[in-house]
């Protein structure tokens, strides 16, 4: 699961505007069988979201949403069964889910009195039915359950993974009879940043002294890796000292260069684990 | 001067009463009258008498140490090395006055003038002011150099210079002029007189080409009046430049600009280039070593005379500097090969006494058999020194051959020597850890405030990041490449509360980076063990080991480096620097100035010479490297205070003279010291700690600008100084005042202060030095810090690394001269955890304290400190175990109070405000148990710790009592804190808990209540909430389309899944809220999809709808996970959402009879009422249907609303619809 930089851009290359649906995703793990679904998976949803990023500019522009409102109401007079806002997002490649909040931002401001607020729009878009036009929440509806890197079920899902892995984390460390502190005791006690877990007495990994460690569902890419390491594991190393990050769906080996410097990178919970011996005389 | 030199060769006066003319004004009584006689004579000239010696043998050495030698010694005559000549065959003797080679560059007219004007000022120590205006004289700068292509030259006083082609003042101590009677006048070409004690940079050829090389030493510390104008100017650079002075002024002006470029602006980091003390010599032509040989020396008993009062002046602390001294004497024991003096007399009559007239060294016989006489008197020192070096000085050959006495005590002291010393570095820091106590949130003013702190924690630590991998890196600057970001960070720091945090921060890494250079003490004080060093020592040892063996050997630029930042300290003086705010200097040198109040205070163990022996050695351990700690912490920070404090005085520009300086004086005399440290000295030296107060003292003295020592505050400091210094004599065994290690580190880091060039250089020698005046009015403790043996090598070396030049040089000796692998013999001391710091005990009123205190007097200091750590430890501990206990008691009640506030209150709950008001009214009361409570726990915890930490043998008594003390003040300490604390802490922690509670009341009821977890047997293999999620996802996006024609699901797949779903359900383990919630969601939209008859299910063509009897078994599995297994809410309602609902109208034939078994279902599981359902089809006929849709669903209505409450449906969905399509609802 730890690829190199190589290998990485091998899969990197081959997602290039790639709709984000199950077909796509399915043609993926055709091409590369040797890696896991989660890694691939987790490369996709990363590459599409930097894509996203590089190209969300040019869909938020006014012009862009009058002429794909426009499209969509053309599409649903002619067919409101046909999957319409589906089939726009993929044509001018734009994730499902993103499209649906465009249209549906831009029929409130058509249909209500005051310009929705965000957290209403998120509602709608968890359940649809809260839609006043069953047409659009049928499309809504449709986008998001075909988005497979967008939307609320696709947060849902990334949050429950790394729910998932961070006690799976938590039951190893018991398993290992390493006491730890939690990100809510950290909290509770007034921390300003919050690893996983804190180790209440340090460790050794592979010759490197770990005093913290955080659960990451996701793989290592570089973009992902440097911002995390600007928001999260400096600011750990900066407080607690060195620290081991575990990438469960693997990371790129090249990035694992900061061990010295007390940022340690591993694909699974490590199996060598030196413990403070007590009988030190 | 030299008179007194001549009557002392021509054994007129004896070497003792030499030295007790020099060194004590007036008592002359142990003298006899013939010697009283022919020195009072020269009493006027008393206070020159040891710069006069100083200068004399620096110059007479000059031919032998031709490479100008970067020994601050004076070496006026070192101007041998000429320029386009290393190497070369010699030029001729510069030394002495041997003079016969004709000058060989013209004498400079422009030179006179400087030069007579200096010899006219430089006539002793002068009045203060006077001295301020030193350096003023402008110079050609040290760019220049490397056009000139040579070395540079101290050239003033050297000898080759014709002299007396000038006219000076009269002056006494002129010798040409007032020359000694009976003494043979000068030689034609004039012996000249040094003009002053220098202390040289050397810019060799060999350096500048190599590296840009900042090399310091130290001014000249005197002047001997009149340097003689008339030397020519044998600068290999001074062709028409003026000569001698100026070419110093020169030199000088250098320095200071070099110095000043080194403090303020250098981006470079200030560690000194790796660079050996010693040239090298240049042997790549014809030169060899000279073998020395004892029998060809030359004078002796004259060189022993010498030797003898140099020796005395050295052991009588006349000398302002001891280690520059031996640096010297070593290098002429070291001295490769003397540059032939051709036209010289080199055979004097053996025996012969001569006065000055020839030269002192004539050979490097001489100069060897000089060496090892001064070294034979100072064996004391030199068996102090560390192991190493005291190796290289015993398997010296020379010293050998010429004193085996001599080697025989060394080669003793070095095998019995255990003073190993390592200055490596340590490994790189770590980061200060966050503190909740000091670092969360109640410490800040506000939320911005602390989240402000938050990113400033993290850019700061990233400009160290960035720092350390860079700043060794050519070209790149620190102020370019941090500056501007340093400063938006400080710009952030508005609120002066942030400002405090910082400097905390920045003052705990520095302590952390750079306190120690090896391993001295591998803690920070009240930090935490360094983790590193508990795991291994041993492995962690070998590899600081190896560490230092890649590492070029750390240089201190010479025996007399100026002040630097080495290492990490760069980086702290640069960020102060950059940072250029005044908020955080002034924040920076308030948390200086009290955290070295704290430590120059700290009750450190006192030694009690009754120890037992074994018992005192183990403690020794522990306090030696508590006190290093200590000192190592106050001296760094003492240096950046000074750093901080001086530095808005400092600046390139040469100090101020006359009229402005009067008036910067009155101004500066004004300002109230930034930390009182005369004070602070003089209670040092009254409680005998001047072994902790004088070493950071220095380093703080060390950094002060020009005009400091003419303030009267800082000039009482330094008499204060330089009396202590004086009355530091090594061979007095005053071990009840003070340890041979404690003097010696006092005399280096003394040494290099009066070194340091804004250290007035005339100070030293102004002093009448009333050595024996200095007692200081002692209501002292009999034994204080200064007669406890702190210091060690390892110590010393590490507070003056310059001391290591001496090994170097014999290092050097070594691998010159033979084919030895010489090499340092480097060991390591493995560090170890340091010893935790005993706490001032509290308050010490009363009777019982008084009896406390003398209970501890008669006892060994560590029990004292058991004492009061576990009293300190305990009083702590009970504070945080009323917190837990107590107070988090409290809290639990507050909570339940408040939720019965809600409950009667309504889910508003009213005023968060008022609500907290009534809480502490009702529990704050509580919080007076706290104290009966902490006595408790100090009751029952202390004595233990005390037991268990005291020897087995402590008599019980004892042991009682001292548990008792320890009840005693841990009770103290902890109810001082509970009774002024406890009600704002309960308060506080209720605050907290009604914030916390209001806010989890808001959206997510859900969330709250009680959750059931697994059962006991789950062994939390359910498939996981996530992968579950994402398989209806997928089942759900394959039912609402588009899909390819080949895709569908199974209904075997379905059931499945569903049977997963119930396992997760069941397993809490993985299950997070929004997880469960979406699942509840998922499966609702599932149910509809289908009561609809959407999902596409795979088989043969004509399986292409769910069997009725799948599709009602899939529900009752639904039904059951919403009933059974679902925790949270589950959004039933949406089943009966338009939406929903909808989905039937795009199916053809409609369909009803699933969801009337469905609807029934809810009602009979209890999952929805029959009103509810009601409302929710009452609010569906509101929507825009076709109209057929909507007369179905009326229907449909009609026929649930009018069933009766019976436990079975009596009524087929059929026959609720009309006859035409009653067709095809009747197959189901």
């Amino acid at each position: 699961m730890i690829l190199t930089k190589a290998q990485y851009e091998e899969i990197a290359q081959c997602l290039v505007s790639v709709p984000p649906t199950r077909q796509s995703l399915r043609k993926l793990k055709q091409r590369f069988p040797s890696q896991s679904q989660a890694t691939l998976l987790s490369i996709f949803s990363q590459e599409y979201q930097k894509h996203i990023k590089r190209t969300h500019g040019k869909h938020h522009t006014s012009e862009a949403i009058e002429s794909y409102y426009q499209r969509y109401l053309n599409g649903v007079v002619k067919n409101g069964a046909a999957p319409v806002l589906l089939d726009l997002a993929n044509e001018v490649d734009y994730a499902p889910s993103l499209m649906a909040r465009l249209i549906l931002e831009r029929f409130l401001q058509e249909h209500e009195e005051t310009a929705p607020s965000k957290s209403v729009i998120n509602s709608m878009l968890r359940d649809p039915s809260q839609i006043p036009d069953g047409v659009l929440a049928n499309q809504v509806y449709q986008c998001i359950v075909n988005d497979c890197c967008y939307g609320p079920l696709v947060d849902c899902i990334k949050h429950a993974i790394g729910h998932e892995h961070e006690v799976l984390l938590r039951d190893l460390l018991l398993e290992k009879n390493l006491s730890f502190l939690d990100e809510d005791q950290l909290r509770a006690k007034g921390y300003d940043k919050t690893p996983d877990f804190i180790l209440q007495v340090p460790v050794a990994v592979e010759g490197h002294i770990i005093h913290w460690i955080e659960s990451k569902a996701s793989f290592g890419d570089e973009c992902s890796h440097h911002a995390y390491l600007h928001d999260q594991f400096w600011s750990y190393w900066n407080r607690f000292g060195p620290g081991l990050v575990i990438y469960w769906y693997g990371f790129i080996q090249e990035l694992d260069c900061n061990r010295e410097r007390g940022i340690l990178l591993k694909a699974c919970f490590p199996t060598n684990i030196v413990t403070l011996c007590h009988s030190i005389a | 001067m030299a008179a007194v030199l001549e009557s002392l060769l021509r054994e007129e006066v004896s070497v003792a009463a030499v030295v007790r003319w020099i060194a004590r004004s007036t008592r002359g009584s142990e003298d006899n009258p013939g010697e009283a006689a022919a020195l009072s004579s020269l009493r006027p000239l008393r206070k020159e008498f040891v710069p006069f010696l100083l200068n004399f043998l620096r110059e007479q050495s000059s031919r032998v140490l031709p490479q100008g030698p970067p020994t601050p010694a004076k070496a006026p005559g070192a101007s041998a090395a000429l320029p386009g000549r290393p190497g070369g065959p010699s030029r001729g003797s510069r030394g002495a006055r041997s003079q016969l080679f004709p000058p060989t560059e013209a004498p400079s007219t422009a030179a006179e003038a400087p030069l007579a004007r200096r010899g006219g000022r430089r006539r002793g120590p002068g009045p203060a002011r006077e001295r301020g205006g030193r350096g003023l004289e402008e110079g050609v700068s040290g760019e220049n150099l490397p056009g000139a292509g040579g070395r540079r030259l101290r050239g003033s006083g050297s000898p080759s210079r014709p002299s007396l082609t000038l006219s000076d003042p009269p002056n006494l101590s002129n010798l040409e002029e007032f020359p000694p009677v009976g003494s043979v006048p000068p030689g034609p070409t004039g012996r000249t007189k040094p003009s002053r004690r220098i202390n040289p940079t050397p810019v060799s050829e060999e350096r500048s080409l190599s590296k840009p090389k900042t090399c310091f030493t130290s001014p000249p510390i005197n002047c001997v009046p009149n340097s003689q104008p008339s030397a020519l100017d044998t600068s290999p650079w001074g062709l028409g430049l003026p000569p001698g002075c100026r070419s110093l002024q020169e030199e000088r002006e250098m320095l200071r600009k070099e110095r000043s470029k080194q403090l303020q602006q250098s981006p470079t980091p200030t560690c000194p280039t790796p660079e050996l003390g010693s040239p090298l010599p240049s042997r790549a032509g014809s030169l060899t070593d000279e073998p020395a040989d004892p029998a060809r020396v030359s004078s002796r008993q004259r060189l022993e005379l010498v030797a003898l009062v140099y020796s005395s002046c050295i052991a009588e602390n006349l000398v302002p500097n001891l280690f520059l001294e031996l640096f010297f004497v070593f290098q002429l024991l070291t001295a490769r090969r003397m540059v032939t003096a051709k036209n010289s007399d080199p055979e004097l009559s053996p025996g012969v006494l001569d006065s000055l007239e020839s030269p002192l060294f004539q050979s490097i016989h001489d100069c060897v058999f000089f060496a090892v006489q001064v070294l034979e008197c100072h064996f004391q020192v030199l068996s102090n020194l560390d192991k190493g070096t005291l190796k290289l000085l015993a398997e010296n050959e020379r010293l050998l051959c010429f004193s085996p006495a001599l080697q025989g005590r060394l080669r003793a002291a070095y095998e019995g020597s255990v003073a190993k010393v390592s200055l490596a570095m340590p490994p790189s820091a770590q980061a200060v850890s966050f503190q909740p106590e000091t670092d969360n949130r109640a410490n800040f003013s506000s939320d911005r405030a602390f989240h402000t702190f938050k990113k400033q924690r993290d850019v700061f630590y990233e400009v160290l990041r960035e720092w350390e991998d860079h700043h060794e890196e050519p070209g790149w600057d620190f102020e370019k490449g941090l500056g501007s970001r340093i400063r938006a960070m400080m710009g952030q720091l508005s609120a002066a509360c942030s400002h405090s945090h910082f400097v905390r921060l920045f003052q705990k890494q520095l302590l952390q980076m750079c306190q120690s250079p090896g391993g001295a003490g591998g803690t920070v004080l009240g930090e935490a063990p360094d983790v590193l060093s508990m795991l291994g020592a041993d492995k962690l040892g070998r590899l600081w080991r190896l560490q230092e063996r890649l590492m070029a050997p750390q240089s201190s630029g010479g025996p007399c480096p100026p002040p630097t930042f080495p290492g990490c300290q760069g980086f702290f003086r640069d960020f102060i620097l950059s940072a250029s705010s005044f908020q955080f200097n002034q924040h920076l040198m308030d948390s200086l100035s009290l955290k070295i109040r704290e430590l120059n205070g700290l009750a450190l163990p006192q030694h009690e010479p009754s120890d037992e022996d074994g018992e005192s050695d183990v403690d020794w351990q522990g306090e030696r490297r508590q006190f290093a700690v200590v000192l190592l912490s106050l001296r760094l920070l003492a240096k950046f205070l000074g750093f901080v404090a001086f530095l808005p005085y400092r600046g390139p520009e040469p100090p101020p003279t006359g009229e402005l300086q009067d008036s910067i004086l009155a101004l500066r005399s004004q300002v109230p010291p930034v930390l009182d440290v005369r004070t602070l000295l003089q209670r040092g030296l009254q409680a005998r700690r001047a072994v902790l107060t004088v070493p950071w003292l220095v380093e703080f003295l060390s950094f002060a600008d020009h005009v400091v020592p003419l303030l009267d505050y800082y000039r009482d400091i330094f008499i204060l100084l330089l009396r202590l210094h004086r009355s530091l004599v090594l061979s007095q065994e005053s071990e009840a005042k003070m340890c041979f290690l404690n003097k010696l580190l006092l005399l280096a880091v003394l040494g290099w202060l009066f070194q340091i060039p804004t250290v007035p250089e005339d100070l030293f020698f102004l002093e009448e030095g009333p050595s024996d005046a200095f007692e200081v009015d002692t209501v002292a403790p009999e034994h204080g810090l200064d007669a406890a043996p702190v210091v060690d090598q390892q110590l010393l070396y590490t507070c003056c690394p310059y001391i290591g030049e001496l090994r170097k040089l014999l290092a050097l000796w070594v691998s010159g001269s033979t084919g030895r692998s010489g090499g340092f013999m480097r060991k390591i001391t493995p560090t170890t955890t340091t010893g935790l710091g005993a706490q001032p005990s509290g308050t010490s009123q009363g009777l019982q304290a008084r009896l406390a205190h003398a209970f501890f007097h008669n006892q060994p200091p560590s029990l004292r400190r058991t004492v009061e750590f576990v009293a300190e430890r305990i009083g702590s501990n009970c504070v945080k175990h009323i917190k837990a206990t107590l107070v988090a008691d409290l809290v639990r009640q507050a909570e339940s109070l408040l939720q019965e506030q809600l409950v009667t209150q309504g889910e508003e709950g009213g005023d968060p405000a008022q609500l907290l008001e009534i809480l502490c009214s009702q529990l704050c009361p509580h919080g007076a148990q706290a104290l009966a409570l902490g006595r408790e726990f100090c009751q029952r915890k202390s004595p233990g710790a005390v037991r268990a930490l005291l020897p087995e043998e402590t008599p019980a008594a004892v042991l009682s009592s001292a548990e008792n003390i320890a009840v005693g003040l841990a009770t103290e300490k902890a109810c001082a804190w509970l009774s002024a604390n406890i009600t704002a802490l309960i308060r506080r922690e209720v605050k907290a808990a009604v914030s916390r509670t209001l806010r989890a009341q808001g959206p997510e009821p859900a969330a709250r209540g009680e959750r059931r977890g697994c059962s006991r047997a789950c062994e939390h293999h359910a498939p996981l909430p996530s992968h579950l999620i994402s398989e209806i996802k997928d089942v759900l996006s394959l039912a609402v389309g588009p899909r390819d024609p080949d895709e569908g699901v199974s209904p075997e797949h379905l059931e499945q899944l569903l049977g997963q779903l119930g396992q997760t359900l069941r397993c809490r383990q993985f299950l997070c809220p929004p997880a469960e919630q979406h699942l509840a969601k998922c499966s609702v939209d599932l149910a509809s999809l289908l009561v609809a008859d959407q999902i596409p299910i795979l088989g043969p063509p004509a399986q292409y709808r769910l069997e009725r009897g799948q599709a009602r078994r899939l529900l009752h599995m639904l039904l059951s996970l919403w009933k059974e297994d679902f925790q949270g809410p589950v959004p039933l309602q949406l089943l009966l959402s338009p939406r929903n609902v909808g989905l039937l109208a795009d199916t053809r034939p409609r369909e009803w009879d699933l969801l009337l078994f469905l609807l029934r279902e809810l009602v009979e599981k209890g999952l929805m009422g029959r009103m509810e359902i009601e409302a929710c089809l009452g609010s569906l006929h509101q929507a825009q249907w076709p109209g057929d849709f909507a007369e179905e669903l009326a229907t449909l209505s009609n026929l649930f609303l009018a069933e009766p409450h019976l436990p079975e449906p009596q009524l087929r969905t059929c026959e609720l619809v009309q006859p035409n399509r009653g067709t095809v609802l009747a197959q189901s």
